[in-house]
């Protein structure tokens, strides 16, 4: 087994308690200038009711610590920097480093707000070479870029849906929405104020596009598609099931999730799509730091311009820019402030980085997928025959007769040196691995993937136990998940001097 | 395990024992290997009505949730306290320790209409082939 | 081009092992009249040396060299070098969220910390891996008090901010609830009275910020007693966290929306940011976003896993108890490196340095004629003055001094046409604070 797994060996991880285990009163990490206005009385000035005393239980360790404890801990955890996360629909590319150094420049990081606009000319002038990029990426016509993360722009596209069927007599009642999408779509339905009407996909995962049209009645405001489908496969039909929407007054919104197939290649605005959102940590290289931040802007046709999140960037004359924050018929807004400007500069540099050669990432992702499609055809079940894009999606009917399922392979996987592929989704495919390499992988990465997935398959085959009890190389193994939900414990609490003395 | 012959039983695998105009609820040894291990439940409180076929209540696993279906109509005259602490017994003793709610049956001829032990067992073993064609 | 690790052979290698003659065939499935057949038209590319030439070059027109007085949500404080030394590492920074733990228990470990720091810091006893921001999560605080009471009125101070409430109010329509605003009284405090002959038993949350947009500090527990005898909840904001170093938290409170901004995360004009849900336990489960929790492996070493997830969108779909899927983990992570490394007394430190900053910055500006102290509660590192004159004009005139004058609240609050917003925190220097009363002076000698 060990000449096998190439890319991983056993890596020295310490242990490592809590902050909160090594902290002991007087040390200090950090310290501040000196104050240099008279000292005040804290409870004379905000009065005896209001003051506190320090925060009990705060830590109180030296710096040396603090880089010890988070770099220990750091080397726990899987990241892109290592190696390739095949996860379907993540897009885990390379978060290009020259990102991280522009969001932190001085003059960048420092900005307030509420600076009046002569002050924040700079800013303004990002904001608006970054919606003219993605509008020409899309194909759209106008674009806010103020959602915080991918699901909070899907509610921003159907509360604009909304307020539009609004402002024509009546929002309707029902969103459909597809089996295989994620599960932040019939979520964000919900929170819109909409009923979710299921629509099974056919065999292929796509739309049924009859089915649909039999659906979409006068009560639907709006189909969420996601193309390509959660599947890999893109939505050729997407023009006809456009048109089926629009004759009855319907929308189309479109979960850009899967961008990363598209870009430079074709516009879902060609195809009829009224508004759509994108995901700046997936296919514009921001970083996912272990859960966020994103952002989700979200574009859309001429007809939704009036409803737009305020503030609306604007131009007036002699070039100067302007946050307008005035719209009779806006929706409001989504999030305090304009947007996660910092993660909206890491998407523009990325941006610049490419210039018009972008198409080449997306080439080398649809590549990378179908390299990897073709090598594991036959190993791995593959429930269908359409031709895939960016992501590949198996099944483990083959492993199953053994008794391994997805999961296992999944947990086998990380003793080769890989992050696991994304498993169980999407729904319409039992036993589901979806794989997205994405543009980053060399060729010898995705070799090493595909040994590693054809030698787990042998040894579901051979010796199925072996996978079933993995991970076997990690500092921890297979956690329980079950106590954690049963017995939540969602903080550290000192033990107190008389429970110790028990 | 078997399902006791005295019960009657529903498509959604919850099972009713009544007696004297009171029925005791719970879910099926076959709902709770679905399920896998419990770590939730969520019960109504006492006086709250019950319409056949609506949504009572809820069970958590780590992966999933799964509604809870009322047989019968009627108002809970209790819901078992032990559930909140050991949600585990619905694993282990789905049919006894682990009943969810005690009923005051507004219609007991609904009883009727749901499946004896028998048809349930059938039931369970369809949909057992079913899985693993 | 650098982000590509594919040289053309290995390009064509590849075509080959999966039988293509041309990349073009791997797009067939779109239909030819929408393949695009011409370049993006698009700026670049760019190397290296030319991306950061052009952020340069927009940073040279924003506000260098300018001293700001502004807070009002987003504040500037001492930030450690150190923070970002954590989060550039690419273990942290370039890593996926959490879901398999045996991989990323450095992520779920400081997810652990954080939570325990936000209880620490709020007197809550659970509190969620983070939300987008402050706005969205008194939005969501207030949604859970909604399902928590089944109750839809909504009590909301009109000094909340008003960001924050607009935000409530676009997410306020859609889900059936009304919301009611309070008025505040001449100390800037939301007028008690009035939220109590407002409270009948319909009513889910009253929602207070503390201290308030004005800087007020809010006096709770008569709030909470009201609201608690009609079975409501009392949901408190905060925005500046930075007070909790020597303010008392709000213990009273059902829910605390907090932003975390305070902690260690630049402005960055307005975002990325992280909120944070602290609550009592026992309404956990309505709990929006990500948890933590600590559990143990099959070989009995502790360790931690994202846990009670059946809440969340990914399993629960149409009846989740919000569609929120990411947490702001960088965020989460800064805040922590940066409070573990301030610690007990650095925050103490910090927060009575706040308070001595805008106490001299007060006395200094009160000398100056004609302008006075809009609000006489206790205030942390905010104040309101009202001025002789517009302070649209006044703020014109400061820039001229490279300053960044106090926030005008006339146009959230129109009844305050003259009045200012000014903060002061421990980045100020003295100098600075009187330079800005100098300059203030000359202008409105004039």
């Amino acid at each position: 087994m060990a000449e096998k797994i190439k890319k991983a060996t056993r890596h020295t991880n310490q242990n490592e308690g809590l902050i909160f285990e090594k902290s002991s009163p007087g040390k200090r990490a950090f310290e501040l200038p000196p104050l240099d206005v008279p000292k005040v009385d804290v409870a004379k000035t905000l009065g005896a009711q209001h003051r506190r005393d320090g925060v009990e239980g705060f830590p109180e360790v030296s710096e040396i610590e603090v880089i010890r404890h988070f770099t220990r801990l750091s080397t726990w955890n899987y990241a892109i920097d290592l190696g390739m996360y095949p996860l379907g629909s993540c897009t885990m590319k390379y978060n290009p480093r020259v990102n991280e150094f522009v969001a932190r420049l001085d003059g960048i990081a420092t900005e307030h707000p509420y600076q009046s606009q002569e002050l924040s000319q700079g800013c303004l002038k990002i904001l608006q070479l970054l919606e003219k990029c993605l509008l020409e990426i899309t194909g759209m016509d106008c674009i806010t870029l103020q959602p915080a993360a991918g699901a909070q722009g899907e509610l921003t596209g159907l509360l604009l849906i909304r307020a539009y069927l609004e402002k024509q007599g009546n929002a309707r009642k029902k969103v459909l929405i597809p089996d295989s999408a994620h599960g932040t779509n019939p979520a964000t339905a919900v929170i819109a104020g909409y009923e979710v009407q299921n629509i099974k996909s056919e065999s292929h995962g796509q739309i049924d596009v009859d089915k649909l049209r039999d659906l979409v009645t006068e009560d639907v405001a709006a189909l969420m598609i996601t193309n390509p489908s959660t599947l890999g496969i893109f939505e050729e039909r997407i023009p006809e099931i456009a048109e089926i929407l629009h004759a009855r007054g319907a929308l189309l919104y479109m979960d850009g999730a899967n961008m990363n197939a598209l870009t430079g290649v074709m516009r879902p605005g060609d195809t009829g799509v009224d508004v759509m959102h994108l995901n700046l940590h997936k296919t514009f290289s921001t970083p996912h730091g272990g859960g966020g931040p994103g952002a989700g802007p979200v574009a859309m046709k001429k007809i939704l311009e009036p409803f737009r999140p305020v503030p609306i960037l604007v131009e007036r004359e002699g070039g100067k820019l302007a946050l307008e924050q005035v719209r009779p018929d806006s929706i409001g807004k989504v999030r305090a402030f304009g947007g996660n400007f910092g993660v909206l500069v890491r998407a523009l540099a990325y941006i610049l980085a490419y210039g018009p050669g972008v198409r080449q990432a997306t080439e080398d992702a649809v590549l990378n997928a179908n390299y990897i499609r073709k090598h594991l055809e036959g190993v791995y079940d593959l429930p269908y025959s359409l031709p895939s894009m960016h992501e590949v999606v198996f099944s483990d009917a083959k492993q199953k007769r053994n008794g391994v399922n997805t999961m296992d392979i999944a947990k086998r996987l990380i003793d080769y040196g890989f992050h696991p592929y994304t498993t169980a989704f999407p729904l319409i495919v039992p036993g589901a691995l979806m794989i997205e390499p994405t543009e980053s992988e060399s060729k010898e990465e995705c070799d090493l993937f595909i040994d590693a997935m054809k030698s787990i398959a042998e040894e579901a085959a051979a010796t199925p136990e072996l996978v079933k009890t993995a991970p076997h190389t990690t500092r921890v193994k297979r956690l329980d998940e079950v106590g954690a939900a049963r017995k939540p414990v969602l903080r550290w609490k000192a033990v107190s001097r008389s429970k110790a003395a028990d | 395990m078997g399902y006791p012959a005295n019960y009657r039983y529903t498509k959604e695998h919850e099972w009713v024992d009544a007696k004297d105009g009171v029925a005791t609820i719970g879910i099926t040894d076959y709902a709770q290997s679905e399920l896998g291990d419990v770590v939730f439940v969520e019960l109504p409180e006492a006086g709250k009505k019950l319409e056949t076929g609506k949504s009572f209540g809820t069970v958590e696993s780590v992966k999933a949730v799964s509604e809870i279906y009322a047989p019968v109509s009627g108002e809970v005259l209790e819901a078992n306290p032990a559930l909140h602490n050991k949600p585990e017994t619905i694993n282990s003793d789905p049919h006894g320790a682990a009943w969810m709610v005690r009923v005051k049956l507004a219609n007991p001829a609904e009883l009727e209409k749901l499946m004896d032990s028998a048809a349930y067992e059938a039931y369970v073993a369809a949909k057992g082939k079913e899985a693993s064609a | 081009m650098r982000y590509l690790p594919k040289s053309p052979p290995e390009r064509q290698e590849m075509l080959a092992a999966i039988g293509a003659k041309s990349i073009e065939e791997l797009f067939e499935t779109i239909p030819e009249k929408y393949r695009l057949r011409e370049a993006l038209k698009l700026p670049g590319p760019f190397s290296e040396a030319e991306v950061i030439d052009y952020f340069k070059q927009r940073a040279g027109e924003n506000s260098l060299g300018y001293t700001s007085f502004l807070g009002a949500g987003v504040y500037q404080h001492l930030r450690s070098v150190i923070t970002d030394t954590i989060l550039l590492r690419g273990e942290f920074l370039t890593s996926y969220t959490p879901y398999q733990a045996e991989i990323t228990q450095g992520t779920l470990q400081a997810i652990f910390e954080f939570q325990t720091l936000m209880c620490q810091l709020t007197g809550q006893e659970v509190a969620n891996a983070s939300m987008y921001d402050g706005s969205t999560a008194t939005t969501e605080a207030v949604l859970m008090a909604e399902r928590l009471t089944a109750r839809s009125r909504v009590l909301v101070a009109r000094s909340l901010h008003p960001e924050y409430r607009e935000v409530l109010q676009t997410f306020a329509k859609n889900s059936g609830l009304y919301v009611e605003e309070i008025g505040y009284t001449k100390n800037g405090t939301v007028d008690a009275a009035a939220i109590k002959s407002a409270l009948k038993d319909d009513v889910a949350a009253v929602v207070v910020q503390s201290p308030n947009f004005f800087g007020v500090l809010e006096t709770l527990p008569g709030i909470a007693d009201a609201a608690h005898g009609v079975g409501a909840l009392l949901v408190v904001a905060i925005a500046e966290g930075v007070s909790l170093g020597a303010v008392k938290p709000p213990a009273e409170a059902d829910i605390v929306a907090m932003e975390a901004q305070s902690f260690g995360l630049p402005s960055s004009y307005g975002g990325p940011f992280a909120g944070v849900i602290a609550s009592r336990d026992k309404f956990v489960r309505q709990m929006p976003g990500r948890l933590a929790g600590e559990t143990t492996d099959t070989e009995g070493k502790r360790g931690f896993v994202l846990t009670l997830a059946t809440r969340e969108q990914h399993i629960r779909r149409e009846k989740a108890t919000s569609n929120i899927c990411t947490n702001q983990a960088l965020c989460a992570l800064a805040a922590t490196v940066h409070l573990t490394l301030l610690g007990k007394e650095g925050l103490r430190e910090m927060a009575e340095q706040n308070l001595a900053k805008a106490q001299f910055a007060l006395g200094e500006l009160q000398k100056i004629p004609g302008v006075k102290r809009a609000f006489d509660g206790p205030f942390f590192n905010e104040f309101t003055l009202e001025f002789p004159r517009s302070v649209r004009i006044i703020n014109g005139e400061l820039l001229k001094e490279k300053i960044a004058g106090p926030l005008a609240l006339g146009t959230a609050y129109p009844e305050l046409t003259k009045h200012g917003l000014v903060c002061v925190t421990e980045t100020t220097p003295r100098a600075e604070i009187e330079r800005f009363a100098t300059a203030l002076r000359g202008i409105l000698d004039k």
